[in-house]
């Protein structure tokens, strides 16, 4: 049985439209998933019902074997064991950094108290920072006070609203690292918010893709970017290119390219028009192969080009290429297709 | 910078000077106690001043934190019918000088006033009607007038937490409630005790209030020595008791500054929609406290000026307003330009001392009125004393020289109001960055041009509102204008206070209608920037 599942759950804002609408999913004890959507789609909407903040207008939510939120009836958000890592950490000024610690335990004697403060502030890396304020830390010090708070009484479920979103880029994902693993190392369950789906694919075990208050497909990193159900995910997610094409033979799909023939992921009948997503990891850069494409724009990545090519017909695609390969803007040169998985839409 | 680390200093300390001398001399007189002078005092006066100065401290203290932490966090947080209009209607009482709600509530709610009247006509009795002129009654007038104070500052403190700080609290197993006591309040006292240490103050400055209300305070007894009992001496030992006062309110004051650097931005704000009987009740409890603030007494005020307005409004009325205005202006331009000097002092020769200097220079809006007015008559009386003999050879008739001349009125009136003025200055200089300072040094810039084209145009509207602030000010205030003014000068505060000390309600009111007026004029730009 998973530990949180949230059925057909629906929220609106006094009488304006869904801000969320029949949305589904479960999450089993250990996991890290994750909300990734633009910003606009609900997904802090849907985390602040399973705080309880939000009221429900439809569906339910259930933790463990408890129900927490039906239309009309909540468990208030200090009763239902769940912690908060908020977008701006909400830490308290006038208290020291144990103090914000220690905030959320009460129910503990002040030895204990006291020791789980020092557990936590050891187990963020802040061990030595337990006396000073928290104007007093950088911005990641204080992300990190914000997990010890939420951590410290052991909640049920931990919930963090675009955690790294105040930081910058590099620190983000380090951080995102070190967060994955202290939650993985104390076991907790948690369900994470954000736009970046770098920071997605760093902290979580399960992704849900979300837009227009809806979850447009869940599933691992792996299958987000390599079985997108849909155009509007195989867009958001990674890089890539819709060319057309055709469908030759009851397994064979035809275009600018080439012929791919392997189980065609679409039914439909042959001739139908369709669309395949080509990722800059599936065309390859070969410096024999009779298939030309010229450069129009490349960014240099570190260890890799991306080129933008455009093919005879002028259509662009997208190609990473060993950054050892320097060609000029102009250049024509070699590809060939190197796709392993095929996804294609209808048109 | 450093180099000139004292330069600065060097330079705005004749400003600073106008402050600073008028406290030494009245502090010196502590210094030279005479054992007479204290005897007599501390038999007759001080007992009385002493106990109602404690009484005035505790009871509007907890009066302004009852009434203005409520309605800052009601206004800030929650969302109830009518809102955000209260939200800045609250801000209004703010154009009501004391003095003149004093008298308002007083005619109001006195036995023969409407109010006890109708009551005797419908129920035949008012004798329970608790007695307005009571020390009750000058603690609740002072409350209505001063808990804006701490309203605007905890309302501010409030709208920079939000929601969020609450919605933390409850996270960590906190009920909404124990969130308020445990992480609302705690994390706003910065902002309440900056709020309520300028109520205090302005408690402790306060005059008229407690001349309507007859109620002996360190202001009326300075006064009372001053002009009942020409003893200067011990009007400055009463004064020099009363800054010590002032001196521990500052100092808190300032500590509290200190700690609200700390703070987050204003966040967004999403508020708690209140429900069931809280939604009434809160738009009810800031209609009640607008009502008797504002409202009823601006109506009051109304009413009373128009059965006036036949007799009252004669040729003299010109004389009180435009002197008013007159004094007003002179002293607005004189104390703007000054801030703006410190200002750019600040700005140019940025250091520890300069900063030392110019909180100095700005300290008087702390210090009462009648504490300038002794402070700035005894140097000037000296002064004249010097001067009059070499005046007299040289022609000379009269008795006094600057004694009783408007320039000592300006000297005291620039000494408490600088702060007024360099407020906005100051913080129209911050948005000066110093990258566009670089900026306009790279393009070529000496330091001389950089404060006439950078600096200056960028500080046009701040010194507009300086201006304006301190034109107001001076209008309302009272105290200093009383002591100081050259025989026979009357203005519209010095006629509200003649015609109250005779009781005279209606005819008070129309040169108070006039004050609160002129008076709306900041509040209108206060509530723009809130907004």
């Amino acid at each position: 049985m998973p530990l949180l599942i949230v059925n057909q759950i629906a929220i609106e804002f006094a009488g304006a439209r869904r801000v969320v609408d029949g949305l589904s999913f479960a999450l089993e004890a250990g996991e890290i998933a994750c909300l990734l959507g633009a910003s606009g789609c609900g997904k802090t909407t849907v985390l602040r019902s399973i705080a309880g903040f939000e009221a429900l207008q439809a569906g339910e939510i259930h933790l463990q074997t408890q129900l927490l939120s039906v239309p009309g009836v909540q468990l208030p958000p200090q009763q239902r064991g769940i912690g908060m890592v908020f977008q701006d950490y909400a830490l308290f000024p006038h208290l020291t950094v144990a103090q914000n610690v220690g905030f959320g335990l009460r129910s503990l004697t002040k030895p204990e108290q006291a020791r789980r403060v020092a557990e936590m502030l050891d187990l963020v890396g802040l061990g030595e920072l337990g006396g000073r304020y928290i104007h007093e830390l950088s911005g990641g010090q204080q992300q990190r006070v914000a997990l010890a708070r939420a951590l410290a009484p052991q909640p049920r479920l931990l919930l963090l609203d675009e955690p790294f979103s105040n930081l910058d880029v590099e620190l983000r994902e380090r951080l995102g690292q070190e967060v994955r693993q202290i939650l993985k190392a104390t076991g907790t369950t948690a369900i994470l918010v954000t736009h970046d789906q770098r920071e997605a694919f760093a902290m979580a075990d399960q992704i849900g893709v979300m837009s227009e208050g809806r979850i447009r497909q869940w599933g691992t990193p792996y299958d987000l970017y390599h079985q997108p159900v849909d155009r509007f995910v195989a867009n958001f997610i990674g890089e890539g290119v819709l060319l057309p094409a055709r469908l030759t033979g009851p397994q064979c799909i035809e275009f600018e390219l080439g012929e791919l023939c392997r189980t065609a992921p679409v039914e439909c009948g042959i001739g139908a028009e369709l669309e395949i997503l080509i990722r800059p990891d599936d065309i390859q850069h070969n410096d024999r192969s009779p298939l030309q494409a010229k450069v129009v724009a490349k960014a240099f990545r570190g260890a890799q080009f991306l080129y933008t090519l455009a093919l005879p017909s002028g259509q662009q695609v997208l190609s990473l290429v060993p950054s050892h390969h320097n060609h000029a803007l102009g250049e024509l040169i070699g590809i060939e297709l190197e796709v392993e998985h095929l996804i294609v839409f209808r048109k | 910078m450093s180099k000139h680390s004292w330069r600065g200093a060097v330079l705005a300390l004749p400003i600073a000077l106008l402050t600073l001398i008028p406290l030494l001399v009245v502090l010196a007189s502590f210094l030279h106690p005479q054992p007479e002078i204290w005897a007599h005092l501390g038999q007759y006066v001080l007992p009385d001043v002493l106990r109602n100065t404690a009484i005035l401290l505790f009871g509007v203290g907890f009066g302004v934190l009852l009434l203005g932490v409520p309605l800052a966090w009601l206004t800030a947080v929650c969302e109830f019918p009518g809102r955000r209009w209260l939200s800045w209607a609250l801000m209004l009482p703010l154009a009501m000088p004391a003095y003149v709600l004093a008298f308002v509530q007083v005619g109001l709610l006195d036995f023969t006033g409407p109010v006890q009247t109708l009551l005797r006509e419908l129920t035949g009795d008012s004798s329970w009607f608790p007695r307005i002129r009571s020390t009750g009654g000058v603690v609740l007038v002072l409350t209505l007038a001063f808990y804006p104070y701490v309203y605007l500052l905890a309302r501010n403190a409030f709208l920079t937490q939000g929601k969020r700080a609450l919605e933390a609290a409850q996270m960590l197993g906190y009920s909404r409630p124990a969130g308020f006591w445990k992480v609302a309040l705690p994390m706003a006292r910065p902002w309440l005790i900056g709020g309520l240490t300028l109520a205090l103050m302005e408690t402790l400055a306060d005059f008229g209030t407690v001349s309507v209300f007859n109620f002996d305070t360190f202001t009326t007894a300075i006064y009372k020595s001053w002009f009942s009992l020409f003893n200067l001496t011990a009007a400055s030992q009463l004064a020099s008791l009363l800054v010590l006062f002032v001196l521990v309110l500052v100092l808190v004051e300032q500590r509290a500054r200190g700690a609200r650097a700390y703070h987050g931005r204003i966040v967004a704000a999403e508020r708690i929609v209140l429900t069931g009987w809280a939604r009434p009740a809160a738009t009810l409890f800031c209609l009640a406290v607008l009502a008797m603030a504002f409202v009823i007494p601006l109506l009051q005020l109304l009413v009373w000026a128009y059965s006036v307005l036949a007799t009252d409004l004669d040729a003299r009325y010109w004389g009180f307003t435009l002197r008013s205005m007159l004094i007003s202006l002179a002293a607005a331009l004189v104390v703007s330009v000054l801030a703006l000097v410190l200002v750019l002092l600040q700005r140019h020769y940025a250091s520890r001392a300069t900063r030392l200097t110019v909180q100095l220079a700005t300290l008087g809006y702390a210090v009462p009125g009648t504490v300038l007015a002794v402070g700035v008559f005894v140097p000037i009386a000296w002064l004249d004393n010097l001067l009059l003999p070499y005046a007299h050879a040289l022609g000379y008739e009269g008795f006094q020289i600057l004694k009783g001349s408007v320039a000592v009125m300006l000297l005291a009136l620039g000494a408490r109001f600088m702060a007024v003025a360099f407020q906005p200055l100051e913080s129209a200089m911050q948005r000066v960055s110093r990258n566009q300072e670089d900026a306009a040094r790279s393009l070529g810039l000496s330091n001389r041009q950089l404060t006439w084209r950078l600096h200056l145009p960028m500080l046009r509207g701040g010194a507009l509102t300086a201006v304006l602030m301190c034109f107001v000010d001076v209008m309302k205030e009272m105290p200093i204008t009383l002591m100081t003014r050259p025989f026979g000068w009357e203005t519209l505060a010095v006629r509200v206070f003649e015609m109250t000390s005779e009781g005279m309600w209606a005819n008070a009111a129309l040169p108070s209608l006039m004050i609160v007026l002129t008076g709306l004029l900041p509040v209108i730009l206060l509530v723009r920037k809130a907004e």
